[in-house]
This record gives structure tokens, sequence and C-alpha cells, in this order.
């Protein structure tokens, strides 16, 4: 111990010396390390691929299905409308003003998320996340030119040879390329894939289309051929809290340290008595796409994709050690292996049900309200000047603005009837002239159709200032009705 | 430059700085952090090249893409109008009565109306037609001129009493004040007007006044002629004061309103447009 550390005797929070380096000066922006993470083969590496071209198909085949809504409506199956503010989804056609939808299906991608990671630990981050889907496939075209890790960190070090421009050059291109298709099908869910397609390729697409389209090529670009790790690292929140989620139950990348430490290597003799499993080979951190040497324990920047799984069970088989000295396991086991107790899971923990029930009940609300979703409403806006007009027969006459939305996709006609007031007709502005106690109302598919209504009424039937009545609109086919209360105002007796 | 201290517990150095015994570890940000700042800054010093930035003693740097907020609503405007310009097309080629019958034309009318109508009718109207002592309601069912949709546009084109030469023009003598019937003749054709609306009992008197005097106008029946503007005098609406003493003074020294005429401040378009909305104001007779 030095002088330094009698002077923080005082310290409470460390009582640990501090080492003094007197030739360092303080870093305060720190250089990103390159990751040249090595290929792998193993169980993990398979469940990235086949989740990676599964998604990929997902994304790009989905805006290609069709769906018949009749004539004049789009006919893909999942299409948001920007221009035409209608989100169209199978059967179903999201109105700007039903838009809580989003909310309530945010929510429930959220909990499962929460969910998920709760049970699970972190399989979005390192199975399904766009990042690290684009990352994997942004390494794969890397690998195919530039060779293994090796190969690639010498020619990183090496002189800008003409094979060197060649191969970078060839690689940039390859990504340019790749984040162009990605880019490609996002606006694909925004206009009709087909025609924006031949847009796109003639030249023709709007400059919203080929702003989106060149916004996100750059960003995947960058995101995934040069950031990479640094999203999950600096950018992006979720590493950031996801480990709330976790418990002592959470399935984790976890490293045995009681089986693996102390580690050292191995000698030809391979004698592994009275020294832990691990022969310090760094298999682990070679192959991890983000840098992390998963024997520190749990920590932010593992994505959890379990490819240092695959890297140490290739290495345990060839040292005759059993496999899973890296694991993807829960903590309480890793601790019931190391004092011999039996393992379990548990499945059905408070923090996991407590996502569950959440989770049904946003569902049970989603479906209800979408079961019982209705294809008709309608606004009904009292005039306020003037209130009510005398007219030359003495009669009371009141106007309002009727708005009735037809969510359907077909046209429909609606009967409008009044009740309460009694000897009241009605007259509607270029439909009913003369003044009846039922009007037609005709609204095409789709629309808002809006009526200009005059009630017109005996002074004598009026009851004060102001009379509650009810507009009742009937659709002709389905028979759904919507009541409306609202009032007609008079001089008063 | 301070030395530089290491954690022992977790190898990380720290910045030097220490409060309460606990020293900050030095966490440093990536490089391409810190370029990304300064890409902004950048960012920032082309924008003050390329738009409007700097207040100066006598106005602002105008910047090199020459944009102005005031030019963006000038095209935006422009587009407006372009995009309105097949609509007033339309409106230029139909009759009023086509208008009306078209569900789309009618729709466009309506709206378009409405707004035509609160810049330039409102303030004596009334908001939605309402009227006022003097200027005639619009949404009732009486109207003085006609509530047709011809006879609405025409008085919105030519006005009454305005300056146009084929202005509608009603002028009621001045029975009082130019003598033209005694004060006894006056106050019973005005019982008479009176009582044609259920208010009070009139003499035979009256009526003949009336007779030779009101009806070329009003009308025999006193439920006036809208050909010459006449106003009808058996119902409940009056244009100003509907008491005794108001219609009273109106016989004595009547009062005259005056409608400008519109033709030539409005375009055909809006008047058409306008029309159909105070048409609908009143109902749509």
């Amino acid at each position: 111990m030095d002088a330094n550390t009698t002077k923080d005797a005082s310290s409470t929070a460390s009582t640990k010396p501090i080492k003094q380096n007197p030739e360092e000066k303080t870093i305060r922006y720190a250089d990103r390390p390159e990751i040249y993470p090595r290929n792998i083969k193993g169980i993990y590496r398979n469940v990235k691929w086949i989740t990676l071209w599964v998604l990929l198909g997902i994304y790009h085949i989905v805006p290609w299905l069709r769906w018949d809504r009749g004539e004049g409506v789009p006919d893909q199956m999942i299409l948001m409308d920007l221009s035409g503010r209608r989100a169209y989804f199978f059967d179903m056609v999201i109105w700007p003003q039903e838009v809580y939808y989003l909310t309530g299906i945010l929510i429930l991608a959220a909990i499962g998320l929460f969910f998920v990671t709760s049970l699970f630990g972190r399989v979005w981050c390192g199975f399904t996340c766009p990042q690290t889907v684009w990352t994997d496939l942004f390494f794969w075209v890397e690998r195919q030119i530039e060779g293994e890790s090796n190969a690639r960190r010498k020619l990183d070090k090496g002189p800008w040879t003409a094979a060197k421009i060649f191969k970078k050059g060839l690689k940039h291109f390859i990504w340019l390329i790749v984040a162009f298709l990605m880019s490609f099908a996002w606006v694909w869910y925004f206009n009709d894939a087909p025609t924006v397609t031949v847009e796109i390729l003639q030249g023709t697409a709007g400059s919203w289309v080929m702003a989106t389209i060149a916004v996100l090529t750059i960003t995947t670009y960058l995101l995934a051929g040069w950031a990479r790790e640094q999203v999950c690292y600096y950018m992006c929140p979720w590493p950031r809290f996801q480990g709330t989620m976790f418990d002592e139950d959470t399935l984790l990348i976890t490293y045995e340290d009681w089986r693996g430490e102390p580690r050292a290597p191995t000698n030809k003799l391979r004698n592994f008595e009275n020294r832990g499993h691990c022969i310090d080979c760094t298999m682990c951190v070679q192959v991890c796409p983000t840098g992390v040497d998963i024997r520190l324990g749990q920590q932010m920047q593992c994505i959890g994709c379990g490819l240092c799984i695959d890297a140490c069970d290739g290495i345990m088989e060839k040292m005759n050690l059993p496999k899973g000295l890296i694991r993807y396991d829960s903590i309480s086991n890793g601790l019931a292996r190391e004092h011999k107790k039996p393992e379990t899971f548990h499945l059905v923990r408070p923090r996991t049900m407590a996502y569950v029930v959440i989770l049904l009940v946003v569902m049970g609300a989603m479906g209800f309200s979408l079961g019982t979703r209705s294809l008709l409403d309608v606004t009904v806006l009292r005039d306020r000047a003037p209130l009510f007009v005398t007219l030359s027969d003495g009669s009371i006459r009141n106007g309002y603005t009727y708005k009735i939305l037809n969510k359907d996709d077909s046209a429909r006609t609606y009967t409008l009837s009044l009740k309460g007031l009694e000897g009241a007709s009605m007259t509607v502005i270029g439909v009913e002239k003369e003044g009846a106690k039922q009007v037609m109302l005709d609204v095409v598919p789709d629309t808002v159709g809006t009526y200009k209504v005059f009630v017109k009424a005996d002074k004598k039937n009026l009851k004060g200032k102001s009379t509650g009545i009810e507009f009742i609109l009937v659709d002709n086919v389905s028979n759904e009705t919507i009541v409306h209360d609202t009032v007609f105002a008079g001089p008063g007796r | 430059m301070a030395q530089v201290e290491k954690d022992a517990l977790t190898g990380t150095d720290t910045t030097g700085h220490e409060w309460d015994g606990i020293k900050e570890l030095n966490t440093p940000l990536p490089k391409w952090w810190i370029y990304t700042f300064y890409a902004c800054i950048l960012w920032a010093v082309g924008y003050w090249i390329a738009y409007p930035a700097w207040p100066t003693l006598s106005g602002y740097t105008k910047g090199v893409l020459g944009y102005s907020s005031r030019g963006d609503l000038d095209n935006q405007m422009k587009m407006v109008a372009e995009s309105r310009s097949g609509w007033m097309g339309k409106f230029e080629a139909a009759s009023v009565e086509d208008i009306a019958k078209d569900k789309e034309l009618l729709t466009y009318a309506m709206a378009g109306g409405k707004f035509i109508f609160n810049e330039n009718c409102a303030p004596c109207h009334g908001s939605g037609g309402q009227g006022a002592k003097g200027y005639p309601v619009l949404a009732d069912d009486d109207w003085i001129w006609g509530g047709k949709l011809a006879d609405i546009e025409q008085t919105v084109r030519l006005g009454a009493r305005g300056i146009h030469e084929d202005t509608r023009i009603s002028d009621m003598p001045k029975y009082g004040k130019d003598e033209l019937l005694e004060t006894a003749e006056i106050k019973a054709v005005a019982d008479y007007v009176m009582s044609l609306s259920g208010q009070g009992q009139a003499s035979d008197d009256g009526k003949v006044i009336f007779e030779e005097n009101c009806a070329a106008c009003h009308g025999e029946d006193g439920k006036g002629l809208q050909e010459v503007g006449g106003p009808n005098l058996t119902d409940g609406i009056w244009l100003y004061d509907g008491s005794a003493e108001g219609v009273l003074a109106q016989i004595n020294n009547p009062k005259h309103g005056v409608m400008p005429s519109w033709e030539g401040r409005l375009d055909n378009a809006s008047i058409k447009q306008v029309t159909v909305y105070v048409h609908s104001l009143g109902g749509g007779m």
C-alpha cells in the first residue's frame, strides 16, 4: 500500500486499495474495439439461421399475400394505407379514430416481451431482434468475402492493396444491396406491394417512398454493418432494463464457475484433477458477436444468443468432459447442480403469472372490443346558431348535422326516425323536402355520410325550452340500431 | 494532468472526482458518439447557411435556399387553388338547381358556402342565418324575395336596393310622413295588420284601407307578394318591430334595409355555393 491509499482510509465505499497508474491520462472517449467473431457450428447457430430465414421470409412475403375485399378496396392482406387513412388487417379495416387498437397491440407486444424475457431471458435480443438478424446477415456476407475472423483481422491490419480495396468495396456494395432489399420490403406494408414495386423500378414512385427507402437503406447499412454491437451497448434501452425481468429461475446464458474454475490451459495429459474444467481457450469470447466474456457472469452487453455454448460444448467434447460448462439454464439450477440438489424449473412464478394476467386482460379487452366492434357509428351536432327557428306557421324548427360512419365495405341504406316529440317531422337537405316521420339515408362504402337534418314540431308539443329527443338509425340490412340522445330547443312557454 | 487512479474492485479507471469518499468510475463514451455530436454541430452550421437563421440589426439572414415560411404558404395556397380549379369549373358550368341535385357538388357547396357565408353574410344575417332586427332571418321559411334557389341566387347576385342596375327594389310609401293617409286611417290599418297575425281586433275601415293602399304589394290576404318584395304580414315573423307601435311606426315612416349586390364582389362559383348554403339554412324549400 502506498501513501495515497492511506489518504483514502476515510473512504466508506471501497475497502480495497486504489492503485496508482502514473503514465495514463484520463480517457474521455474510447475507441470502439473491432470485434471479429469466429464462425461456429452448433445447435444455437442453427436456431439462429432458422429464425433468421423464417423472419426475413415472413417480412418479405406477407405484403404480397392478397385478401379479397371487393371492388374499389385494396386487396392486400396487411396494408397500412397512410394517405387513405385506413389500416387493413385481413377482414378488419381500422379507421383513424380506432387508433387505440394500435395502443393495445403495443401493450401486448411490450408485456409479451416482458413475459418471454422473465421465462427465457434475452431470446428477443439473441434471435429475433432486427438488429441481431441483420447484423448476422451482414457478418455472413463479410465472412464470404473477407474470410474467417483471423483473415479479417489480418486484412484490416494490412496495407491497402488492390485485393483489399476490391474485397472491402465488394463487401460494402453487397451490404448496401442487402440493406436496400430490407428497406424495399418496408414500403410494401404502406403501399400496394406490386404497384409500388413497379413504380420504384420505373423511378416513378413518390418522393416519400424513395426517401423512406433511402433513409432505411442508409440506417440499415450503418447499424448492421458499422455500429453492430454498439447499438445494443449504447443506443437500445432494452438491455439496460431487461435485467429487472430476470430472477433465479429465468433461463440465461450461464457459465458454471463452480465447475470451470480455477481455469488453466490444459496439457497433453489432459489431467483435470484439482482444477476447473475451463481450459481458458477463449473460444467463448472469440465467437461472441458482442465481444463479451461470459465467464465474468451476467452482463448488459450479452445478447443471449448462445453461440458461446456451441463453442464451449465443442471444446468439452474434445476434452472428453461433460458438455454444458456454459449453458442455457437458470441460476437456481446452476446452484442446484453445484450443491448436488435436484434441478427444478419453475414456469409458474408470481412474476410470470402477473405478466400472464396482464396479457389475458389486455387480450380479452381487445378481443371483446374487436368482436363487438360496430361497423356503424353516428355523430350528431346540434345547430347552436340559431338555437331554434320560428316558422311562418308558428311551428318550431331545429337543425342538426347528422354524420353516419359506414365502416362496412358495402353501400348501406339506413332508416332515420325520431322519438320523444309528438308530431315532429324531418326534412333532410338533398333527400327529403316535404317533411316525413322516417327518412332513408344512403352512405357509400367506407365513408362518412353527412346530412343536414331539420326537425319541425308544433310549439304546443314542446316541454319547455329544451325537449329531450332520440334519433334512431337502423341499418336496413343488418338491423343494427344506434340511438342518439339529443335535445330540441324551443322558446319556452 | 492528474494521475489516473484505478479502482481495484472493478479494474476501471476513475475520473479523479470524489464525493463523500465515493470515487467516480470513468466509463468513457465511444468515440463515434462524440463524432456524431460534432457532425450535428456541422449540420447546424449547414442549416444556418441554407435556411433563414440569424437575426441581424435590420432583419435576418435569408439563407442560400431562399426558403421562407411565407413563400411556403404561398406555394401551398397555389396548390390548393390548383386542386380547387377543377371544382370551380364544375360550379361555373352547373346551375344552382343542378348543384343541389348532385350529391358531390352539394356536399362541396355546403362546406364552401358556409365559409363564404361566414366571411361575407354573417355580419348582418348572423351566424347560421339567425338574423337580427332589420336583417332578415335566413334560417326560417319566410322569404321576402322568395326562397327558391333561383330567387336566392338573384337576391345574392343583384342585392336589394343595391348598386346593381337590376337590383331588387321595393319602397314602401311613407304614409304618415308624406301625409298619404290620415292619422286615424293609419291607426285603423295598423290594427288590421295586427289582426292578420291573430293579434287584436280590427274595424272594417282598416280592411278597406288595406285593400286600397297595401294589397298591391302585400297581397289581398296580406300573405305578401315575393315577386315585388312585399313581406307576408300574416305570420309571426317580423323584420322590424312586430308590436302595435312598431307596425304603426313602419306605416308612418318605413325603414328600408340595403343588401349589397354581390355580383363582381364574389365570383360565380362562390355565389352559387353560398346560394345553395343559404337555401339549405332555410330548410331547402
